[in-house]
């Protein structure tokens, strides 16, 4: 059905099936909601970095006139996370605090100002611990721990791997690339601070209606934490204002309300104020990475070493699966033979770090693409040419055996290269101008889940009835991307209806089958194959009903435009509500549901299913710079991105998709960083988030946002619903390493650190101008206790994909 | 929601009535203009005045008249400002100073009169509460140690007011009532270099009007820094204006730094009375204004990288004066035409 | 962080305006701003909120015609005064020709942005029918956005400034 068939919905330009009430101000995100008799709540953070609690007296603030309830840590035995292997949060920290923001209790009064006013009569004896501010300190205060499980000492997460023998490989390389760099963190900065509102209904039964993207976690998490059957607690994901991986991990403020509600009968509502979403956090990892990377004379990759340190920040979140995103899908954009990764995640007195938007990979692929680019300098090559010359090919496996489906990555090289006018412009314009191009790979979907179980990953239920109603149900999230309209447009077009003839109910686990969340860029691809099954099997109902009274063949039903007609002679023909209507008196009433689950992956080796997806998306970047050499100033003219979606569901909305992801990667390139102030050792022991504002905090505004203009190439992935891949996260990765090279080609310095900042981009010209090497970065790489790599050879070397013992330890066993 | 203390509101109609509820409330009253450096600062409990006297309704405040130069009421907002006849082609640095504070909506809401009494600036200082107590707080809000610099004893906060320096350099002078009287001083002398006690205002004083003198002959400029087009305070803000004789050379000149210190600073221009904006008078004061500024690190972007580019930012200015094509460079640093 | 306010002084406050169109009176707590009342005692929560502090213009409405942050914008002070938001734009069923456009062409993902931005978008497009591309980004540059990259919000507005034109809209 995906392929061949004229399409009528998938593919047109369209209103989306939510923006009507977000034009109108009528959607309602979750402060929006209120309800009668409803309660407000205010947490108190920690002001310590890291510090034992010895005493909590909430004797006064419970006194204070308005006040209802106050909550401790004792109130929440039972800790969370959202990973199985890192459940180290409590809702309100029972004994200690690990960063300034670390909620330790909790106010629920008859309004905020009521709230806020008895936080300051809680009164709470701390005893400071030492502070770890960096990953340095982390590894060299082992004896300070931050939480007392993980690798040792304040290592939570160490993973090795390697596929094939890369140190034989770098040895027989032509020549060898060693570089430094480092990703500062940042964070997603949604517009929509979070928010939660919980309530027990008239049937005694818990309501969450919460700004998250994964209401199923959130659900499982609760029903742990509050002890209760998860069949008592309904969550109801609210729209999302703006996303981007911060509303993934289950949150503090989402299990204090609940238990509230349940303990005073009455609704409970909490929004964070602009400064508490810093400290939700859960962003991106600073991350320090060393490449050493073989190539031939010819510019062909031989061998990459990677290794990478992260700072995690006071507790796990995502932090395990951030961790081998670091350097799992390293090998899917080009040709590598052979490929080890050494990765490190350790714990400091900072807000937790965690998935956004890209999730572990951009930081690897600035470094990556800003390393090819000194290659392709250095061997004289042209950058385009030599990665169209070793792209991967479609279908094949990766050295880590993650395997590649359909790729447009050449195509959106070329695409941008011409829009751009790249040959013309690079090495060849004035000084002070230049170009840089890069290229990037992501998911369409994590291949596994979260928890480990064999159900489907994605839901949709679908029922109809003789009105002609369609109603769709998914457990999918819409946190702003688009999904729900991608879901009405896949049952539209299956059924041969518009997507407005189609009601969408989304992100309610008291009503919708279960989809894993809005994460992983896996919704189009997870939920659309569901959402295809589903309609296909009412389309079969409806082609049975209406085949039989138009007296003709079911192969011969066409469903188009809201007509059910035969193929062949335009007068047997009824309207869609008229065919549905037959089928509900032929089969009783319907509905069908659809499911999905990615298929296995070749990968056997215990670690292989972090990387594996049903599809990749693949971007390719061109971005022009303009930098003062007097001042360094920095400025961007222009982007050029093409971005290989497979199909494009809506193309307005996967532009807009695509924008604004390059929109965020121009942000993180050049000033968006959550950074930290410490104070003199001597006076102070904090560590304070510098700038939790939205004023300190930089994004773009719109003068400081270029016009990009946009290639959506369409290499249809047959495991994909019509072809679609995900544009959600891809199109932000090739932007930072873009602009790095754009730089170098405009005034010839190398800035291997982001943000790139003007007073960087001067003191290397000041190192240029001296003769010496003119770069800005990251000097040395610590001496990082990785574990032993675990070896597994790639597919062309014999692999089967399991652990395999290294051929150089065979020999050495032999010598001996 | 960040919501604001409680308090009293008193809405006086005449500048006579505000200054007579200034005298009684005493130092417990606060005057509310734009509210947009106020409000923010109340929500984050820097300021929790008993009594905000609003000036909103005050008609007086936002009288412009032209005689002997141009009488500006403090109470215009920034969108007013620059809807005031000629003031573009009359008074440029002033237009273009007023053209890049904050954001379009925060310019109809903030006045003149806020602007050049805006309270000074310091990542130490505007936080919330809660991070104030998170490093014990600063001496300039119920603490005792400057964090910018631990053996510093005054308080380093940033003057950030971008019309104060564009104004200085044209000449202006304030007016400031009280139930007492009124005086007029130079603009100049409003400041203190003290980013607590920042303003020479007393406090049953109202910032009434700014007066402006005939501009015959001089020519103004303003360049401001900062890390994006829109929204941010500056980081630099350089105010020029130069009185020349019809073969350019310059008979009088005025600049002023703003955000390199607790009060603008005024940069003394001998060096170029008498001489044409040659390229080397223009690099010699700018030498001399990146010698005098002082930028520490409690606003945004690298302090030595601040530093170095006030004698780049200073040339941008007198290259304007000189009549450069600063267009180009105009554009690459304020994102806009200004 | 508490008040200093004494106990006695905390009383509400009625307040009379032209809202949408429509003559409204209300009562709350005097230290609230317009952004409170309006979406806490008028229940119109179709104004945002993303800092509260006059650092993003998600609370942006228009206060006697001026598009102004609704934040800092005490309540006691819209005394008499008509404000407009995200609410009072269409005209019965039918969508503004900017909340069509941004429906249309992408100026909308989230949403959380979008009633701000275009109520800031139809202040201009009342004073400058045709404005420039870069006159549209400079108008509407108080008002952050993390979803679109800006680029199809300013499409929406040009896509609303020629609809606006057109002669019969």
């Amino acid at each position: 059905m995906s392929t061949g068939k004229r399409l009528d919905v998938v593919g047109k330009p369209r209103r989306r099936v939510d923006s009507r009430g977000k034009v109108l101000g009528q959607l309602r995100f979750a402060d929006d909601l209120s309800l009668p008799r409803m309660l407000h709540c205010k947490l108190l953070r920690s002001p310590h970095p890291h510090a034992r609690i010895e005493s909590i007296d909430v004797s006064r603030a419970e006194k204070h006139p308005g006040v209802h309830l106050v909550l401790t840590g004792k109130d929440f035995p039972i800790p969370f996370g959202i990973m199985p292997v890192a459940q180290d949060e409590h809702a309100l920290a029972p004994e200690r605090v690990r960063f300034v923001g670390d909620p330790v209790a909790a106010v629920i009064a008859k309004d905020e100002q009521t709230a806020g006013e008895a936080l300051g009569l809680i009164e709470v004896k701390y005893q400071p611990l030492p502070t770890i501010a960096t990953p340095e300190e982390a590894l060299a205060n082992a004896e300070t721990r931050i939480h007392d499980y993980g690798e040792q000492g304040n290592i939570h997460r160490n993973q090795a791997y390697e596929f094939g023998d890369v140190e034989e490989a770098l040895a027989g390389s032509d020549h060898v690339f060693e570089d430094t760099f480092f990703y500062e963190g940042n964070t997603h900065l949604p517009m929509e601070q979070q928010a939660s509102l919980a309530a027990v209904e008239g049937d005694g039964k818990l309501t969450l209606s919460s700004s998250t993207q994964n209401p199923h976690y959130l659900h499982r998490q609760l029903a742990r934490v509050l002890q209760m059957p998860a069949s008592q607690i309904r969550v109801i994901a609210t729209p999302n204002g703006g996303g981007f991986g911060g509303k993934c991990d289950p949150a503090n403020h989402e299990l204090v309300v609940s238990k509230a509600a349940l303990i005073l009968g009455r609704p409970v509502k909490i929004c964070l104020t602009r400064e508490e979403v810093f400290y939700q956090h859960r962003g991106r990892h600073p991350v320090l990475m060393r490449f050493r990377t073989g190539v031939t004379k010819d510019g062909r990759l031989t061998g990459m070493h990677l290794q990478t340190l992260l700072d995690g920040g006071g507790y796990g979140s995502h932090g395990p699966a951030s961790t081998f995103y670091t350097g799992v899908l390293t090998p899917v954009t080009y040709e590598l033979p052979r490929f080890k990764f050494e990765a490190c995640r350790v714990f400091t007195n900072k807000p937790p770090c965690g998935p956004k938007r890209g999730h572990g990979t951009p930081q690897p692929r600035f470094g990556q693409e800003v390393q090819l680019d000194k290659i392709a300098e250095k061997l004289g090559l042209d950058p385009a040419e030599m990665r169209l010359g070793m792209v991967t090919k479609a279908d094949a496996l990766t050295a880590n055996w993650l395997k590649i489906g359909s790729t447009g990555l050449a195509e959106c090289i070329r695409k941008v290269v011409e829009m751009s006018g790249w040959k013309e412009k690079h090495r060849k314009l004035p000084e002070g101008r230049g170009v840089g191009l890069a290229c990037s790979a992501y998911m369409c979907g994590a291949g596994v889940s979260i928890y480990w179980n064999k159900m489907p990953h994605s839901g949709v239920q679908l029922l109809l009835d003789r009105s002609g109603q369609v109603s769709v149900l998914c457990g999918a999230t819409e946190i702003g991307q688009g999904s729900d309209d991608v879901l009405a447009a896949i049952v539209a077009e299956t059924l041969g209806i518009g997507t407005g003839d189609v009601r969408v109910h989304t992100g309610d686990t008291g009503l919708t089958p279960i989809d894993l969340g809005s994460y992983s860029s896996r919704v189009t691809v997870m939920m659309g194959n569901a959402a295809l099954q589903a309609a296909g099997r009412v389309r079969e109902q409806i082609v049975a009903a209406a085949a039989e009274s138009l007296e003709i063949l079911p192969g011969r039903v066409l469903l188009s435009q809201g007509r059910v007609f035969s193929a062949d002679d335009s007068s047997k023909t009824m309207s869609f509500a008229e065919a549905v209507t037959l089928a509900e008196s032929k089969f009783g009433t319907l509905g069908a549901v659809g499911s999905y689950a990615p298929p296995r992956q070749p990968g056997r080796y215990k670690g292989s299913g972090v990387g594996p997806s049903p599809a990749y998306s693949f971007s390719a970047c061109v971005v022009e710079t303009e930098v003062d050499p007097a001042t360094g100033w920095i400025t961007v003219p222009k982007i050029w991105v093409a971005h290989d979606i497979g199909r494009a569901i809506n193309p307005v909305h996967a532009r807009g998709q695509v924008i604004g992801g390059v929109y965020m990667g121009l942000g993180e390139a050049l000033m968006e960083e959550q950074v930290f102030r410490r104070l003199p050792a001597k006076l102070s022991g904090a560590l304070v988030h510098r700038i939790p504002s939205m004023l300190e905090y930089k994004s773009l505004t719109s003068l400081d946002m270029p016009e990009v203009e946009v290639a959506l190439v369409e290499e249809p992935d047959p495991n994909c619903p019509f072809g679609a891949k995900e544009a959600g996260q891809g199109p932000l990765l090739p932007v930072m390493p873009a602009v790095a090279n754009a730089i170098f080609d405009a005034v010839g310095v190398r800035i291997d650190e982001l943000p790139i900042t003007p007073d960087k981009v001067l003191a290397a010209l000041q190192l240029k101008a001296e003769g010496k090497p003119p770069r800005i970065g990251p000097g040395s790489f610590p001496n990082v206790p990785y574990a032993k790599a675990m070896f597994v050879l790639p597919p062309w070397e014999g692999g089967d994909g399991n652990e395999s013992t290294p051929q150089r330890a065979i020999a050495g066993a032999a010598g001996t | 929601m960040m919501r604001l203390p409680w308090f009293d509101y008193r809405a006086p109609k005449s500048i006579e009535e505000a200054a007579k509820i200034l005298a009684w409330e005493g130092t417990g009253a606060m005057l509310l203009a734009g509210g947009t450096d106020l409000l923010p600062n109340m929500k984050r409990r820097h300021q929790m005045p008993g009594t905000l006297v609003g000036l909103r309704n005050i008609e007086d405040l936002k009288r412009v008249s032209n005689g002997n130069g141009l009488r500006l009421g403090a109470g215009l907002t920034l969108t007013e400002l620059l809807a005031v006849r000629g003031l573009r082609d009359r008074y440029r640095g002033l237009a273009q100073a007023a053209a890049q504070v904050a954001t379009p909506l925060l310019r109809n809401m903030g006045t003149l009169g806020g602007n050049l009494c805006l309270d000074t600036r310091c990542t130490y200082y505007n936080q919330n509460y809660e991070w104030r107590q998170a490093i014990n707080f600063c001496m300039k809000k119920d603490g005792d140690v400057c964090w910018v610099a631990t053996a510093s004893r005054r308080c380093l906060a940033v003057s950030s007011t971008d019309t104060a320096p564009a104004l200085i350099a044209l000449g202006a002078r304030v007016k400031l009532v009280s139930a007492a009287g009124a005086r007029e001083v130079a603009l100049d002398d409003l400041y203190n270099n003290d980013g607590i006690d920042y303003l020479k205002r007393k406090p049953d004083e109202i910032l009434t009007e700014i007066l402006l003198p005939k501009p015959a002959g001089w020519k103004s400029t303003y360049w401001k820094l900062r890390r994006r087009g829109s929204f941010d305070f500056p980081l630099l803000g350089v105010g020029a204006a130069v009185k020349t004789a019809g073969d350019g050379t310059v008979e009088e000149a005025r600049l002023v730094l703003g955000a390199v210190s607790s009060h603008p600073l005024v940069i003394k221009t001998d060096s170029l009375l008498g001489k044409k904006l040659t390229d080397d008078a223009i690099a010699e004061i700018g030498e001399t204004a990146e010698s005098r500024a002082k930028p520490m690190d409690n606003t945004d972007m690298d302090l030595r990288w601040r530093k170095h580019v006030v004698a780049d930012f200073v040339g941008y200015a007198l290259r304007e004066l000189r009549g450069d094509d600063m267009g180009a460079t105009r554009l690459r640093i304020a994102k806009q035409l200004v | 962080m508490s008040g200093n306010g004494k106990i006695e002084r905390r009383r509400n406050v009625q307040l009379r305006l032209n809202l949408n169109g429509e003559e409204a009176e209300v009562s709350f707590a005097p230290y609230k701003t317009l952004l409170e009342v309006l979406r806490e005692d008028l229940g119109l929560t179709g104004t945002k909120h993303g800092c509260e502090l006059g650092e993003c213009g998600a609370c942006t409405v228009l206060v006697d015609g001026t598009p102004v942050l609704s934040c800092l914008q005490l309540a006691v002070e819209c005394e008499g005064r008509s404000v407009e938001t995200i609410e009072g734009l269409a005209r019965g069923n039918a969508l503004h020709p900017l909340q069509a456009a941004f429906a249309d062409h992408g100026g909308s993902q989230c949403g959380y942005c979008t009633p701000g931005v275009i109520m800031t978008a139809k202040a201009l497009l009342g004073e400058e029918p045709n404005p420039s591309r870069d006159r549209i980004r400079e108008a509407t540059s108080g008002n952050l956005c993390r979803c679109t990259g800006y680029n199809q919000i300013v499409e929406s507005i040009e896509v609303a400034a020629a609809d606006l034109r057109t002669p019969g809209k």
